[in-house]
């Protein structure tokens, strides 16, 4: 899932790192505040850790092998902020010293593994071992599961980074610039490896791992991490992060004055309208689009009408205003759902990093 | 000997066991880290450049690489490359073994089908199958590869003509944090130091063990390994962090440059920011 240099455009790389850089500030400051001298030395051997573990190939059922990121269990043993910072140092001297994974894409790849891999992991983690005891095998289930699900999450995102290549940067004669498989191809060829080889490494070292230290190194399971003590420092500490956000959410309407139309998101309406269907056509290589609405589209047409059609409260007569609005709470709903979950963590286990 | 769980372990040619596939795996890597840090010391154009204008030149190439919509660009970049490498005494069989090869396999197989799926205008048709080879297909397979081997070419460049501590003072003078360039050269010393701890254990293991092992005893051995290592690991930083404080650390990190930046080492650096700045510039 490395990433290498030419697959993604330098836009996408740019918001990649811009993407990881506000995860990079929040969790060196929540790891310094907990480890205050430790933090060099602890983060440089564990990162070491991370580093060497990713050389362990581990045989599968089925003659096959596969190696791990790590990030499940790094989470676990470490918390969720200090895996971050370790694995993003490791996934740094893979790309730069070792040439495993790209120096433009290495946002990119900071960001899918050492970011949302390890909070998906760590989440999942906390989610099913509840409070469970450190040695019930109830952890070691938690810890395969949350290695799966972190290691396809992070295969997802890295899809849909290469996936959005052919729709956004082709050359004059149409040839896709980087990464050349539109979603459709590329979503379903990653996720193949991934829900399969490289998920089943990834659950095999979480559970084995876990069980091993259960049996031999219980205190490095002491149910714990660098969990937010207080809930209202986390919001403070991530305002970087909400004030981007609110920044976008607001510059939202420029989507109002871009040319053209959203391809593949045509109405029935559209398909019907000859100025909408110009536009169409023009959108898809001069592909001219079917004379009839299909028969598929239209039978499916209405079936469901979001409560924002077109992102425009219907109460509100100013598109700009129902747009921004529509970003706000789209946006507020999924940050919703990541709060929530993100909670549970704080109220289910409490762990912390080892001394 | 019909029951080979008796007996040495047959892992002649091509098939090696989990150990020893790992233990090779170690070597390598440490092989690797040591031959850079060997051709770094030689004499050689980049050798002799200013590491922080090395890093930013270097970088700046890649960008452009990533940056530009011309084939032609492209191949002049490749070249490029291949020409700093060799005025840098890095000969392209080197290149070849450590980059070319493995990034053309890696990055052929992906972009392969694409020479068929990319829709366009079609070139010519397969034989017996009737698939046909389209010239946007070919385009931008030949974008994907040109990119990745021209990237990982001056990404290789950095590191074999750059010792890794020099490599890190030059990130921190760009401006990285000095904690985490700290972070960063600390790892780099103690990945050597845990794929020995690592490679010692395994030797151990295997100087003890008379039969291969089947599938599930190897995932056995091999969590058990990680989980000491990650105990050790623990112990190891601990230590660390006891030698750091005892030298009187006190969470300060400082770093001594003694870099010196020769006038030709400005024009190279003013030369490599002048490509990505023309390619962004001019292409619409």
């Amino acid at each position: 899932m490395h990433i290498p240099d030419g697959y993604l455009s330098p836009a996408t790389c740019a918001v990649a790192f811009a993407a990881a850089a506000p995860v990079w500030y929040v969790a060196s400051r929540k790891v310094k505040a907990k480890l205050h001298t430790k933090l060099v030395p602890l983060m440089a051997v564990v990162s070491a850790f991370s580093f060497v573990v990713m050389m362990f190939n581990l045989p599968l059922p089925g003659g096959t092998t596969g190696h791990a990121v790590g990030m499940g269990l790094a989470a676990i043993v470490l918390g969720p902020w200090a895996a971050v910072l370790s694995i993003s140092t490791a996934l740094l001297i893979q790309a730069v010293f070792f040439g495993d994974g790209g120096i433009t894409a290495y946002g990119a790849n900071a960001f899918n593994m050492a970011i949302v891999g390890t909070f998906v992991s760590y989440w999942v983690y906390v989610l099913i071992a509840g409070r469970s005891a450190p040695t019930s095998p109830v952890r070691a289930v938690a810890a395969g599961i949350s290695g799966y699900v972190g290691i396809n999450v992070a295969a997802f995102f890295a899809a849909l980074e290469f996936g959005i290549q052919p729709l956004l940067f082709v050359d004059a004669t149409g040839a896709p610039l980087y990464a050349p498989y539109p979603l459709a191809i590329a979503v379903p060829a990653m996720m193949a490896g991934h829900l399969t080889i490289a998920g089943l490494a990834e659950a095999a070292i979480g559970a084995g791992l876990v069980r091993a230290l259960q049996r031999y190194e219980p205190e490095l399971l002491g149910a714990g991490t660098l969990s937010p003590s207080a809930p209202t420092r986390v919001w403070w500490q991530t305002r970087a992060l909400w004030f981007g956000l609110a920044v976008f959410m607001i510059l939202s309407p420029i989507g109002l004055i871009a040319g053209g139309t959203a391809w593949g998101e045509w109405s029935v309406e559209d398909l019907a309208d000859p100025a909408a269907r110009q536009d169409i056509a023009r959108a898809s290589g001069n592909v001219v689009p079917p004379a009839t609405v299909p028969s598929g589209l239209k039978a499916l047409d209405g079936l469901w009408n979001a409560p924002f059609p077109d992102y425009a409260p219907t109460f509100l007569d100013n598109k700009s205003v129902g747009y921004v609005l529509s970003a706000v709470m789209g946006s507020g709903l999924v940050l919703l759902v990541f709060l929530v979950v993100g909670a549970l963590p704080g109220r289910r286990a409490s762990t912390r990093l080892p001394d | 000997m019909a029951d080979q769980r008796y007996g040495i372990c047959g892992c002649g040619r091509g098939r090696r066991g989990a150990l020893d596939s790992l233990v090779l795996g170690l070597v390598n890597a440490e092989a690797y880290a040591l031959d850079a840090e060997a051709t770094a010391t030689r004499p050689g154009f980049l050798q002799s450049v200013d590491p922080r204008i090395k890093v930013l030149a270097l970088v700046a190439l890649i960008v452009a690489t990533t940056a530009t919509r011309s084939l032609v660009v492209l191949a002049a970049l490749f070249v490029a490359a291949v020409a700093l490498a060799l005025i840098s005494r890095i000969g392209p069989g080197r290149l070849a073994r450590q980059v070319w090869v493995g990034v053309l396999i890696f990055s052929g197989i992906i972009v392969l089908p694409a020479i068929f799926l990319v829709p366009g205008t079609p070139i010519v048709h397969l034989p017996v199958v009737g698939w046909a080879i389209t010239l946007q297909g070919l385009r931008s397979a030949a974008f994907v590869v040109g990119r990745a081997e021209t990237a990982a070419t001056l990404a290789l460049l950095i590191v074999l003509t750059t010792p890794w501590p020099h490599v890190l003072k030059a990130l921190a003078s760009l401006g990285v944090p000095a904690a985490a360039v700290a972070v960063l050269g600390m790892t780099y010393r103690y990945v050597f130091v845990l794929i020995e701890a690592a490679r010692h254990m395994m030797e151990a293991r295997r100087s003890r063990i008379v039969a291969p092992l089947d599938g599930r005893e190897r995932r056995r051995m091999l969590m058990t390994a990680i989980g000491m290592l990650l105990a050790k690991t623990f112990a190891l930083g601990s230590d660390v962090h006891a030698a750091m404080i005892a030298r009187g650390y006190r969470g300060e990190v400082r770093l001594l440059h003694d870099f010196h930046t020769r006038p030709p080492d400005w024009v190279f650096l003013a030369i490599a920011l002048a490509v990505p700045a023309l390619i962004l510039g001019l292409q619409p």
